[in-house]
């Protein structure tokens, strides 16, 4: 292969990693958003939580047993997922619903403070240092052509955001509850007119939505090997800026968003410098917003007056 | 009427508030500044128990030009703003020395201070070359070797053990990760060794696959990677994923048994330089013992380093007979004085005389020195 | 009685919710450096005891809120107060006191107590600012550090290339500032909302980025350090340095106010107001939005530009990281804290988010965490701020009243 066509299509493999990793977050970012147009600040505390709590149950495990560490990484999923999905609702519960009716920015100030929270407990209950989170992915590398162009957790990492991208699609379009969460996003009071109980269908997001960033937080921890209480923060940012560049609120969009997110950055890094990979990543989403300020999937909403 | 007496009371209440009480109870003060709260806490931290073991043992044997020694404990948080605002309450506090700060950059904003006051100040982690080469900031000392010393050591190692004659030097846009890399580089052009890449990568990143496939394009034959362990361990595990395999050579911020505990496996090989290993000093074996009595603990980072440095001061003091700064000063560099590092003195400049770097590898979990 | 059991159940629950919520993260710590597990039942009874009473709290003030209770109190408080602060003899003992005691202060503290203060002033001159793009325009800005950084750089280039004084670097920041205001103004005319938000998020991060990469020019990372603290006439000792900045703040302080004073009652003010009441009205009435948003955008970066200088004149030394994202979150919650557009608000808010970290270090490790309670709190039970602002109402008459 011509060399530099393998180097291009190195960094796009890249590219196509860091994206599938930004639309992990990303999605539940946008999930929420859609219904209760607030931007969730703490969203990405919840992805640290996720990553903790599987750290630790998954270390209490390994070293107090013995199950193979396939076992291992499905029981600690399980509860990074139940401890995020619950962290996400009792969150929503004390710092968003009294705020239902409030101006955005007081929302805005309410979920900074809970990221903050969420931080400091997690630093003063654990620790201020990275601990090692040991890959529990089993290797079979073997099975891949190019290894060196993809490592197994990458692999990994690219289809659960294919899959899913395609559940919530799917739940969103086809069943009772997508149906009542598309009608709330619209209009919250004609939703409860027509008899949907909004506050179940934004518990219900907030499960969906929290879940999906377990599940990023695990299998990123996974990739990178390390976490600590701040990870979140700049993941955080990241997916949000993903989310609103696909246009907020959009599914497919936050995917999108994602990956042209990860392929800037990523050809940025390779061709000009790595330097000013976030720099890339920041221009790309105003240059975007500039030309279509509601993102690229995102319903241009028409003001009424 | 009333009211205006009112007034008054309150504000006679809020000055008296403020001023405090100054008294001066014939102690000599010693300031001992750094970051002791936030995340690097753990960096500054080890410097406070250094100073106090030190101080404990002068005031046992009676104490300073007679008089007993009292610290002055303040945080700087890392953070030049903030460190300006230490430097100002402890120079208002009347001490005669300052052990610290911790961070360059917050060590630069706050030797301005002591400088306009006359009071010495040494650092034992503060590593920017220009502290010392610049000739800005003649009251400034230091126990740990300035970075381009450190550089120099990796360079020399990268060009004549392993003999690389093309290099990738890649640093985490810090101060101190991005200085290493760049003296790295302008040494590494001396011996003859080219730096075919040179980049910044972003602290607290997932994902570095895009600048290790450029790493992998050239045709380097080591890294030198310039920052701390974090963003180190997930170099290493990435370039192993990816079956990168050329040497990988960092700092001292590497150096670290974390970075062996995170990185795991994947640590196996790296070399990375540190301090001269001077642990069979029996000063050293003494100073890590009273630790280990007084916090029953072991100590942290740095502490060797500001355990020489608590004891060059004091032992200034002492040989200087007096608490004016230039007598300190002209002490400090011109007595020699016995200290975990081994015996040193300072030189014009203010870097200590004998304090120098190796590299180690890591084998088998452990740092060796090569 | 049944109420009181209902209420301890509901409490129970809470309680038991929150045992469960918490236990990996408070109880098991899991050490997977040197593969220690550690177990601290003894967290679990704490959180069951304070999510129980907490719970119990929590949920008096929501009602109370809902009873509107709150409101009532705070404005027979209100009246009492503007009673007593129209007194005219009040207005002047208790200013003239004010004012005696802004100036004896310096000379009556130890100076290291001048600097911090003085930090403290140079907050709430940047919250100022920020609350005529948030309070008065209603543009969610969250990159205000960069025109900060932008006004540190102006002096420390300055005076690293061509040996600029501070003074000539005041106004040029001040200029520059409002520059850059404008040039992130003219990209995001037609974004609103949310999107205004992350984008300009996103210049504040890509400006920070610039400085630190750009490191031939601007030091990088390094940092410009040995910046001349201001003269006045001569070199001034440090005692005096520090003194002369707290007065170039206190008069910036000043200023700031009196200008803002002016801006609401001008007809830019009302534009810029009637443009964060409803964009499309006040585009019909004939106020031209693209001159209001840039106004805005650069009447609030002026002043980070100016406390840009003060500040590397007060430290001396500055590097791209004093301009982080958190400083733009801190000097947001300084206004929003205090309460939007109101200026005694913002000077508190300023006050409260500096000096209360300052003062309480032996708090250092829960401090983080009670500022995120505390923004929580303030935002569900006091959304207007500590002391929140009061609209000029205008009555058919002319008058104002």
């Amino acid at each position: 292969m011509n060399p530099d066509v393998k180097y291009f299509l190195q960094l796009v493999l890249s590219g196509l990693t860091k994206g599938s990793i930004y639309a992990l977050i990303a999605l539940g970012y946008t999930m929420v958003y859609g219904i209760i147009k607030l931007i969730n600040f703490a969203h990405g505390e919840i992805y640290m939580i996720g990553a903790f709590t599987a750290l630790i149950i998954g270390g209490v495990l390994q070293i107090t047993t013995e199950l193979s560490p396939l076992v291992i990484l499905g029981i600690s999923l399980v509860a990074a997922v139940f401890y995020s999905a619950a962290y996400g609702v009792t969150l929503e519960k004390i710092a968003y619903k009294p705020l239902r009716n409030a101006p955005r920015l007081t929302a805005l100030i309410s979920a900074i403070g809970m990221s903050l929270i969420l931080q400091n407990f997690v630093l003063l209950a654990q620790t201020s240092d990275f601990l090692p989170f040991r890959s529990m992915i089993p290797d079979f590398s073997f099975l891949i052509p190019g290894k060196s162009l993809l490592t197994t957790t990458q692999l990994v990492i690219m289809v659960t955001t294919f899959v899913v991208m395609l559940f919530l699609t799917l739940l969103i379009k086809f069943t009772r509850m997508g149906k009542a969460m598309r009608a709330t996003a619209q209009d919250k009071v004609m939703a409860q007119l027509v008899g949907i109980d909004i506050n179940r269908v934004i518990t219900f997001t907030f499960v969906i939505g929290s879940a999906t960033a377990a599940i990023g937080g695990v299998l990123i921890a996974n990739h990178t090997g390390q976490i600590n209480f701040y990870i979140g923060f700049l993941a955080g940012i990241k997916a949000f800026v993903a989310a609103v560049l696909g246009g907020i609120g959009s599914i497919p969009g936050a995917v999108l968003g994602s990956f042209v997110l990860g392929m800037t950055e990523s050809l940025g890094a390779g061709y000009i410098s790595s330097a000013y990979d976030n720099a890339f990543a920041f221009l790309i989403l105003i240059l975007i917003l500039i030309f279509k300020p509601s993102g690229l999937l995102g319903r241009n909403e028409v003001e009424k007056v | 009427m009333k009211k205006s007496v009112l007034v008054l009371v309150a504000m006679a209440l809020t000055v008296s508030l403020f001023i405090g009480c100054a008294k001066d109870s014939g102690t000599i003060k010693i300031a001992v500044v750094g970051a002791h709260s936030g995340d690097l806490a753990s960096y500054g931290l080890p410097t406070v128990k250094a100073a106090e073991l030190v101080a404990e043992e002068w005031n046992k044997k009676g104490g300073l030009l007679g008089k007993q020694i009292e610290l002055v404990i303040e945080d700087d948080a890392c953070k030049p703003e903030v460190a300006a605002n230490s430097a100002a309450k402890v120079v208002g506090d009347g001490v005669v020395a300052v052990i610290g700060h911790i961070c360059s950059g917050a060590t630069k904003s706050a030797l301005g201070i002591y400088n306009e006051a006359g009071i010495p100040a040494i650092s034992p982690s503060a590593t920017n070359p220009p502290l010392t080469q610049s000739g800005n900031y003649p009251n400034f000392f230091r126990t740990i070797a300035p970075d381009d010393a450190q550089a120099y050591t990796d360079s020399k190692f990268v060009a004549e053990v392993l003999g690389a004659k093309k290099v990738a030097i890649l640093h985490d846009k810090q101060d101190y990760g991005k200085g290493f890399a760049d003296f790295c580089m302008a040494a590494l052009e001396e011996m003859g060794v080219e730096t075919v890449l040179y980049e910044g990568i972003t602290v607290g990143g997932i994902d570095y696959s895009s600048v290790l496939t450029k790493v992998a394009n050239t045709d380097a034959e080591a890294l030198i990677f310039g920052g701390y362990h974090p963003e180190a361990s997930k170099l290493v595990q990435q370039m192993t994923q990816r079956g990168i395999s050329i040497p990988f050579v960092s700092d001292d911020g590497v150096k670290d048994d974390t970075f062996i505990q995170v990185a795991g496996e994947f640590a196996e090989g790296v070399y990375a330089s540190g301090p001269m290993d001077t642990s069979d000093n029996p000063m050293y074996k003494k100073a890590v013992q009273d630790h280990i009595d007084a916090y029953s603990e072991d100590p942290g980072a740095f502490f060797i380093n500001a355990y020489a440095a608590a004891t060059a001061m004091m032992n200034a003091i002492d040989k200087a007979g007096s608490t004016e700064g230039d007598a300190i000063m002209s002490a400090l560099r011109s007595e020699y004085v016995e200290t975990p590092l081994g015996s040193i003195s300072f030189d014009e400049k203010g870097d200590a005389i004998g304090v120098g770097f190796a590299v180690y590898q890591v084998q088998n979990g452990v740092y060796v020195e090569l | 009685m049944n109420r009181l059991l209902s209420e301890a159940k509901k409490s129970l629950i809470t309680s038991l919710w929150f045992m469960v919520l918490t236990f990996p993260l408070l109880v098991i710590k899991v050490n997977t450096r040197d593969n220690t597990v550690v177990w601290r039942w003894m967290n679990l009874l704490w959180v069951a005891i304070g999510a129980f009473g907490l719970s119990w709290i929590w949920r008096r003030m929501l009602e109370r809120r809902e009873k509107g209770n709150t409101r009532i109190q705070s404005s027979a408080w209100r009246e009492k107060v503007t009673v007593f602060a129209s007194n005219r003899k009040f207005q002047i003992s208790g200013l003239s006191t004010l004012a005696l005691v802004v100036v004896l202060f310096p000379f009556l503290v130890k100076f290291y107590q001048v600097g911090i203060v003085t930090s403290a002033l140079m907050f709430v001159i940047l919250g100022l600012g920020l609350n005529i793009v948030i309070g008065y325009g209603g543009l969610l800005h969250l990159g205000y550090a960069a025109f900060y950084a932008v006004g540190a750089y102006s002096y420390g280039l300055m005076y690293l290339y061509w040996g600029l004084p501070f003074w000539v670097a005041l106004p040029f920041g001040a200029v520059s500032g409002a520059l850059f205001g404008l040039v992130i103004g003219f990209p995001v005319l037609r974004l609103r909302g949310d999107y205004l938000a992350i984008v300009t998020l996103a210049f504040g991060e890509i400006i920070r980025l610039l400085l630190e990469n750009l490191s031939g020019f601007t030091k990088g990372p390094e940092g410009i350090a040995q910046i001349p603290r201001p003269a006045f006439f001569t070199k001034l000792s440090l005692q005096g340095a520090t003194t002369y900045l707290y007065f170039i703040a206190i008069a910036l302080v000043l200023l700031a106010i009196f200008v803002i004073k002016r801006l609401e009652d001008s007809r830019v003010g009302r534009a810029l107001e009637a443009m964060r009441d409803d964009e499309i009205a006040a585009q019909a009435m004939g106020i031209d939005l693209t001159k209001a948003k840039l106004t805005t955008f650069a009447l609030g970066a002026v002043w980070a530009g100016m406390v840009g200088v003060v500040l590397a004149g007060k430290t001396t030394y500055i590097n791209p990281g004093s301009f982080t994202l958190m400083e733009s979150v801190m000097i947001l919650v300084a206004v929003v804290l205090g309460g939007t557009g109101s200026i005694p608000g913002v000077i508190l808010g300023a006050f409260l988010v500096t000096l209360i970290p300052e003062y309480f270090r032996a708090l250092a490790d829960y401090r983080m965490l009670m500022f995120g309670v505390a923004l929580v709190v303030m935002s569900i039970f006091r959304p207007q701020g500590i002391i929140p602002r009061v609209r000029k109402r205008y009555t058919v008459g002319g008058g104002k009243e």
